[in-house]
């Protein structure tokens, strides 16, 4: 009993991890007053990009690099198109996710069924990964993992208490007032945006280095999507990511364990959205739209000077 | 940096596409003056300012500090060379507390901890200059008065010597502005150099110094405030000698039109935002309802229009009950509305000007048969209101938002009162708009009352109010603080209505 808890606790974290860089990433982006529907698209070139680079070099971590390397890339095609040309950024956003998608899987193709030749080990951290239970599924987990977390309470010190924090989420409420307070808009978005992407990008390594060890074609199975779902779930707050991202990670484990039982995976499959729509709708209830904390000017475009 | 013993700016022009909106503009204000700017809404003085405060780029002239000539590129510039601005609008994130808005762009504020930092400093300033501030509260919790308080101390936590006054009142009831009237004469005796714009006359005589008319982006006069008067001003302001000459003939008011009773009306924020209003407005009369914006006006009149519900009370039109009746019949039953924000809800901007005349009323028989509009006498309706309303278009075949606010508000009169209503609700309908525009449509209200009409008159302007109204109502925090008829009233008495004394 006790080894089904730890596996299924274990394979949450690692199922949640790849959600919670990617929402982090979400909530730089939109907190700046953007917003990024490719995220599916970026974690799919992510992927790729940390696969082939893998294979090649036979370094993990050269892998993960590069996967950054081409989320930032790929999402600054996304930052040109919505900050500098002010374009409308649903379409922009769908569209990043159609290229990263096909080019993925352009660039993958010979690399389907292959094996990874080498694994990122687990880190052990001593003395506490000997702690019955917790130790097992908390302290002896891959570095994604811990990075993760670290990623994680970084930004959410960075949003909420720190200058840049301020002044990233002002502009994402009003660019004109901090445009008058002397910030450079565009300047604070493209930022945003392209740690979005990187770290979109590190989970589309995640995925193909940890998660599945191996390349295949819709690898990312509309995880980018779930995301979008998550970044509302948390409210834009980074540390309520945590919770969205292990809860809906949890659901991808029980699809596997539930179905045996009759319970049927797509059901399952639901949840995420479903429990999207329950925070969505329980913010609708309580007083005030204040409550949902979204953005006032997400997917506005910016114009200097105008009012 | 050297504090700013004095600032000029010289030869100054800037043109939007081939529009002028500032020709050649030279001045200079020295430490511990007050310089008022005074001009009509679009003669250019926010224009002005806002290349002083580099939020825009001159196309010619420099600016000048203490005879040295410095190069801004950017708000961040001017702010470093102790130039400030308090913008009309406040600029000021809702969602945020006031310690948050205050330590965004303030360079001194810590990298960690920036908004505690901060909340120590504003109290200390608050203190030396008698402003009370909340550092803990989100700015969408304050009053406008609260929100210009914050903007002012933003400024001087920066350093400010010179600082900039977009027409400051405007949002603020009589007392509030000689609170503000009060700091501002400290600040000056301080050192600060205040540049105050405003189109009120009384205002800038009470508080400037010297004061400089602009018009058409042009300086046409400078003055100091003891060598000229309210008359001088005004005909250098407009170009021409009367403003406003009304002659109001008395009418007796005839029937009971619309009878509000008891009304309780739910806010976006708040549970009540009109706490049990009454009032009964009669044909022939307008009836005039003034009070600083937000103090539950604007629901209102979208319960009265059919755009909000109620939560208690009724309202009657000629007896009948139109209680949370929808929009549509509350607009048949002979309500007209010129809504507060003409461009979000008086028109659709990309409908060409001939649809716009229709809104409402496209499915009148005349307009339309079955579900076919006819655009011939859509048309042909479209031309007379343009012609009989003076709207200057090049063709009602334009979209609508390629006209000016003034002949788009000509345009959201004359469609609203070609339907011949019973009750025309106007809400705010000169503001922003030029002399000549507002004149023009506070002649058409006067006119309506003369030919039967009752209206129902909101607006902040206690001037527009005391022209055209016949009985005038003050609301304050969702009630109404008194009902007098004009000729009983004085300005005194309504600005210490407003600030929420009853009569």
């Amino acid at each position: 009993m006790d080894s089904i808890l730890i596996s299924v606790l274990n394979r949450t974290l690692v199922a949640g991890t790849p959600l919670l860089l990617a929402t982090l990433g979400e909530i730089i982006t939109e907190r700046s007053g953007i917003l990024n529907l490719g995220i599916e698209g970026m974690m799919a070139v992510g992927a790729v990009a940390g696969f082939i680079v893998t294979l090649a070099t036979g370094s993990p971590w050269l892998g993960m690099a590069s996967a950054i390397l081409a989320g930032i890339l790929i999402s600054a095609i996304h930052a040109f198109v919505s900050i500098s040309l002010k374009a409308n950024q649903v379409v922009s956003g769908l569209a990043l996710t159609m290229l990263g998608l096909g080019g993925a899987s352009l660039f993958g193709r010979p690399f389907i069924g292959r094996p990874l030749p080498v694994k990122m080990a687990p880190f052990r951290i001593p003395i506490l990964a000997d702690i019955p239970l917790v130790g097992k599924v908390l302290f002896n987990q891959d570095p994604f993992f811990y990075l993760s977390l670290i990623l994680g309470v970084l930004l959410w010190v960075l949003l909420s208490r720190t200058r840049w924090g301020i002044q990233i989420r002002s502009v994402g409420e009003n660019p004109a007032a901090s445009e008058a307070q002397g910030l450079n808009i565009s300047t604070v978005r493209y930022i945003c945006v392209l740690i979005g992407g990187g770290l979109a990008g590190m989970a589309g390594a995640h995925l193909s280095l940890i998660y599945s060890k191996s390349w295949t074609e819709g690898l990312t199975g509309g995880r980018g999507w779930i995301v979008i779902a998550l970044t509302i779930f948390a409210l834009w707050n980074p540390l309520r990511a945590f919770l969205g991202a292990y809860l809906f990670g949890c659901i991808f484990v029980l699809q596997y364990i539930l179905q045996p039982i009759g319970i049927p995976p797509n059901l399952l499959g639901m949840m995420p959205y479903l429990a999207t729509l329950a925070v969505l709708f329980a913010g609708g209830l309580k007083k005030g739209r204040r409550y949902l904390h979204a953005p006032a000017m997400l997917g506005e475009p910016y114009t200097k000077g105008e009012r | 940096m050297k504090k700013i013993e004095k600032l000029e700016m010289v030869e100054i022009s800037k043109y939007f596409h081939t529009t002028r909106a500032n020709y050649k503009v030279s001045f200079s204000i020295e430490s511990g003056e007050i310089l008022g700017l005074l001009g009509e809404n679009g003669a250019g003085k926010t224009t002005l300012m806002n290349i002083l405060y580099s939020l825009i780029q001159s196309d010619e002239g420099e600016i000048r500090i203490n005879g040295e000539t410095v190069r801004l590129h950017s708000p961040k510039d001017a702010i470093q060379r102790g130039i400030g601005m308090v913008h009309q609008h406040f600029m000021l994130i809702q969602n945020h507390t006031v310690a948050e808005n205050i330590a965004l762009g303030f360079e001194e504020a810590p990298f960690f901890f920036p908004a505690g930092h901060v909340a120590k400093k504003i109290e200390e300033f608050s203190r030396i200059y008698g402003l009370k501030v909340n550092t803990q509260e989100k700015i969408w919790q304050l009053s406008a008065g609260e929100q210009q308080r914050v903007e002012i101390v933003k400024a001087l936590i920066r350093g400010v010597d010179l600082l900039i006054l977009d027409e400051p009142t405007s949002v603020l009831t009589p007392q509030e502005s000689k609170e503000l009237f009060s700091i501002l004469r400290r600040m000056a005796g301080n050192g600060h150099s205040i540049i105050f714009i405003s189109h009120k006359l009384e205002e800038i005589l009470s508080i400037c110094d010297r004061v400089l008319v602009l018009r058409r982006g042009e300086i046409v006069g400078a003055s100091s405030v003891q060598s000229t008067d309210k008359r001088k001003l005004a005909r250098m302001m407009v170009g021409r000698d009367i403003i406003f000459d009304f002659e109001k003939e008395h009418i007796e008011r005839g029937p009971l039109i619309l009878e509000v009773k008891e009304l309780i009306v739910p806010g976006d924020r708040t549970e009540r935002a009109v706490k049990g209003v009454s009032f009964k407005v009669y044909k022939n009369e307008i009836f005039g309802i003034a009070g600083v914006s937000g103090n539950g006006q604007r629901e209102l009149i979208e319960v009265i229009t059919g755009l909000r519900r109620a939560s208690g009370g009724s309202i009657l039109i000629n007896g009948k009950d139109i209680t949370n009746a929808s929009a549509r019949l509350v607009s048949d039953q002979g309500i007209s509305h010129v809504p507060e924000e003409r461009i979000k809800f008086g028109i659709v901007p990309n409908l060409f000007i001939y649809e716009n005349t229709v809104l409402k009323r496209h499915h009148n028989k005349r307009f339309s048969k079955m579900l076919f509009l006819n655009y011939q006498t859509i048309k042909s309706h479209a031309e007379s209101i343009v012609k009989d309303f003076q709207v200057t278009a090049p063709s009602i075949n334009t979209p609508i938002k390629n006209l000016s606010g003034g002949n788009i508000q000509k345009l959201i009169l004359g469609r609203e009162i070609t339907g011949e209503p019973t009750l025309l609700v106007a809400a705010h309908p000169t503001y922003g708009l030029d002399v000549g525009a507002t004149e023009y449509i506070r002649r058409q209200l006067l006119e309506r009352r003369g030919k039967g009409i009752a209206v129902l008159l909101i607006s902040e302007d206690l001037e527009e109010i005391f022209e055209l109204c016949d009985r005038i109502a003050v609301m304050f925090e969702g009630e109404i603080m008194g009902i007098l008829p004009t000729q009983e009233a004085n300005i005194e008495d309504i600005g210490l209505m407003m600030a929420g004394s009853r009569k």
